[in-house]
């Protein structure tokens, strides 16, 4: 066993008053593939910011080629040949593929003149070795995220990286291009640099990596060879809990009408000839890759697509919404990918973000009534399992399952009947993710809601759909239910799609 | 790169075309003696869009440089004045020092107090033109009372013709002076990595910090230049008109940026060229001396650089839009 590229010994580190990383440690071998895994607050970033320099640990010591490092700060870091790709990728999209990659090296060089014929050369080359075929004189704000990555990949190997690590590097692919990030991954492992993946895609990160270290609450509760793991034992270390798996079957009464019946949909460029019926308590999944039209079915069904046409039906009433404010009347709600940037308030209290969507209800008079908005807000926070002081907090200062919750909960209090999740679990650590299903499998086993679910995360499918509609090119390509309905099936769906 | 130089094609082909439509309207407009006020009406205008194009690229904007430019020349000429000294050297190299103290001043402010470079160039502008009127007075130094040698620098003719009513009008050699900061400013931009910094910040300046580029170098550099470069054209502008006045240049930012945007410049910064901006330029000036040949009133001219502001805006957006799908 060859001696370890980097290693941690008993790191601890706190902020204030609180112990973000406590005695931890971890050691990665040249050319080896290691995933670190944890939830939101469990110590990842902070291990890696004291990887690479950001952070000065508190006690412990860090171990390159063998000699004890004092004071690693970045500069050193990336001399010693540590390389961190964020998830933003920190290219500039305004400047060429040559530039981006040369910058960094002519920084580090000190260098007062930009040389273009030999930066456009190390592009050249570096593109060659890694075997994918890019216009270096394109703009990078022009490439798709998975080029964006591979220039991010390319200028760590310029830097002469010997350890790239990579923050949650799949989120944002589709599985193809997560098989040729993978291909990549494994030619760098082959000269001998090793890759840690900061990442809590348990699915992915057991197909590539060879070892794995789990952490939980600033402290290391897991770590050893993949082959020793499972989904359910990594989940079950990350969390502390033992989350049970069960499919969820919807109690269909054959008398039950359909509460939204959708015939011969149709957005220009996006989406065709859709039909779809879903009956009060039928959660109904749909997958596909990205731009397949999925999202602005979504928005038709919510009012947001005006040119929109076909025939929906809404609890027995033919009527098109032409406006989110005719969709909410009919009983629609859509919870959107990015609740950030479109749903949230985030200077706001809890209290505000949910009550927005029933505002006009709560009037009294020319004035709001007040005890009546904290009434709804407070059984809805409870019902929703918000951790948090009160509702008064803001909801920038939520973790992202929580300010989840915040939004479920301010479209539940409109009495949707039809509720439209889009990615209800992107960015939402594990533990948080389970808790989320729990209450969406409840809200339509016991009210009685329907759920429209589109996720590109193919577990979260199976394990909560009554059915699955793959969707590709603006059509439903293929539906799954039952015993058809399996993990591999989806994928084999959609990879034929490639 | 490409994409630049595409941007400055389709600039150009607007600007020739406007030129004809003027020419058709207008055959005075092709006169050499209408041609030659034209290229000189360039230099002024076109040395600040430079300085405001290097704040454009960095993602900032600069109101302020009206101000430094009427401070640098009305200090600089009221000492003189003062002093009794005559000469060009001396003068311009002062009316530069304090164009960039200027420039710093915003940067400093910028800079340490992380604030909004718009508000922070209003108020600068403010205080600037204030503290001008308030300390040194409101008087306008006139032919009689400048410098004799300055006067001299501003009049030189690179050539002169006689035109058809028989007066002789020359070319500026200002015009010069313009070429030769533009090829400087275009060979830093290209071919520097502060040039090149300048770019990064603009793009992504979060990037910018983790790729090492000492930002605040960045901000210092591209404030202080385009501090300079309005000191300097603030003392030729003095020199070519003969007159100091310390009420001058007012309302000259929104034309001048106008001129950057018009010329591709983005306003959310990352993108701009120095040919764009000289080509910019080059149009807003025809349009508006083109007004006055037609004998529009100048109050519409108000009009015309507030919708050749909005729309070239609204073109680059466009642009980096659709880019962006």
């Amino acid at each position: 066993m060859s001696e370890p590229l980097i290693e941690l010994r008993n790191i601890s580190k706190r902020f204030g008053g609180v112990r973000a990383l406590d005695d931890v440690s971890i050691s990665i071998r040249p050319g080896e593939i290691h995933c670190l895994a944890g939830e939101n607050g469990s110590g990842k970033s902070t291990i890696i910011k004291v990887m690479s320099g950001i952070y000065q640990p508190d006690e412990g010591e860090i171990i390159i080629d063998g000699t004890p490092v004092t004071q690693l700060d970045p500069i050193q870091a990336v001399q010693k040949g540590v390389q961190v790709i964020y998830q933003d990728f920190s290219l500039f999209g305004n400047l060429t593929v040559a530039e981006n990659l040369a910058l960094n090296t002519y920084i580090l060089e000190g260098r007062s003149r930009m040389d273009w014929r030999r930066a456009r050369q190390m592009a050249r080359d570096v593109l060659e070795r890694l075997g994918v075929r890019i216009d270096i004189d394109a703009d990078v704000e022009t490439l798709p995220t998975s080029g964006k990555q591979i220039v991010a990949i390319a200028r760590a190997i310029l830097a002469e990286a010997r350890l790239i690590v990579m923050d949650e590097p799949t989120t944002a692919l589709t599985r193809h291009e997560v098989d040729a990030l993978f291909d990549i991954v494994r030619d760098l492992q082959s000269h001998g640099i090793a890759v840690l993946f900061v990442s809590h895609k348990m699915r992915e990160m057991l197909e590539i990596s060879e070892r794995l270290t789990v952490f939980r609450n600033g402290r290391k509760v897991a770590e050893g060879d993949m082959r020793d793991f499972d989904e359910a034992s990594i989940t079950h270390a990350m969390t502390g809990l033992e989350l049970n798996d069960e499919p969820y079957l919807a109690q269909l009464s054959s008398n039950k009408a359909p509460v939204l019946q959708v015939s011969g949909l149709r957005v220009p460029d996006s989406v065709s000839d859709v039909d779809l019926t879903i009956r009060p308590g039928e959660i109904v999944g749909i997958s596909g890759l990205i731009g397949s039209g999925r999202t602005e079915f979504a928005r038709a069904l919510f009012g947001m697509e005006p040119a929109a046409s076909g025939q929906i039906v809404i609890n027995g009433k033919d009527q098109f919404p032409r406006s989110v404010q005719q969709a909410i009347a009919l009983g629609v709600a859509y919870v959107p990918e990015d609740r950030l940037s479109e749903g949230l308030f985030l200077t706001q209290s809890i209290e505000r973000n949910m009550v927005v969507s029933i505002l006009e209800r709560l009037r009294k008079g020319l004035f709001l009534d007040h005890a009546r908005m904290r009434n709804r807000t407070e059984e809805m926070f409870d019902a929703m399992q918000i951790a948090a002081p009160s509702a008064d907090t803001a909801v920038g200062n939520l973790s992202g399952g929580n300010a989840q919750r915040v939004m479920l909960g301010r479209w539940l209090l409109t009495g949707a009947k039809i509720l439209i999740l889009n990615g209800p679990t992107v960015g939402v650590d594990v533990g948080s993710k389970a808790k989320i299903h729990r209450i969406i499998r409840d809200l339509a086993r016991n009210e009685g809601l329907a759920v429209i679910m589109i996720s590109d995360d193919v577990p979260e499918l199976v394990g909560n759909c009554s059915s699955i509609h793959v969707m590709h090119e603006g059509r439903f390509v293929a539906e799954l239910s039952g015993a058809d309905m399996t993990e591999a099936g989806i994928n084999d769906s959609l990879k034929s799609l490639n | 790169m490409r994409i630049f130089q595409s941007t400055e094609a389709v600039i150009a082909l607007v600007l020739i075309l406007v030129m004809f439509a003027i020419g058709l309207v207008n055959p005075a407009f092709w006169g050499v003696s209408n041609l030659f006020s034209l290229a000189k009406s360039n230099v002024v205008i076109g040395i600040m869009a430079l300085g405001v194009l290097l704040i454009m690229i960095s993602g900032g904007i600069d109101v302020s440089f009206p101000a430094i430019s009427v401070a640098a020349l009305y200090i600089t000429v009221r000492s003189m004045v003062a002093l009794g000294y005559d000469g060009v050297m001396l003068p311009f190299i002062a009316a530069c020092v304090i164009g960039m103290s200027l420039g710093a001043l915003n940067a400093v402010i910028i800079d340490r107090f992380k604030m909004i470079p718009l508000i922070v160039t209003l108020g600068t502008a403010s205080i600037i033109r204030g503290l001008v009127l308030g300390l040194l007075g409101t008087s306008i130094v006139n032919i009689n009372k400048m410098p004799k040698e300055l006067i001299e620098f501003g009049k030189q003719d690179l050539v002169s013709v006689t035109a058809q009513n028989g007066a002789t009008v020359g070319l500026t050699a200002m015009v010069l002076v313009y070429l030769a900061i533009a090829v400087v400013v275009h060979l830093m931009l290209k071919y520097t990595m502060i040039g090149r910094s300048i770019y990064a910040y603009g793009g992504d300046a979060e990037s910018a910090r983790r790729a090492g580029i000492n930002t605040r170098r960045t901000i210092f550099f591209v404030y202080c230049t385009a501090g300079l470069l309005a000191g300097f054209a603030g003392l030729l502008h003095s020199s070519m008109i003969w007159q100091a006045n310390p009420r001058d240049f007012i309302g000259l930012e929104l034309d001048v940026i106008a001129a950057v945007v018009l010329g591709g410049a983005s306003i959310f910064g990352g993108r701009g060229s120095v040919l764009g901006t000289m080509i910019g330029v080059f149009t807003l000036v025809m349009v508006k001396n083109s007004l006055i040949l037609m004998k529009v009133d100048t109050t519409w001219q108000r009009v015309v650089v507030g919708v050749i502001i909005i729309a070239a805006t609204a073109i680059t957006a466009w642009r980096d839009r659709k880019k962006l799908v």
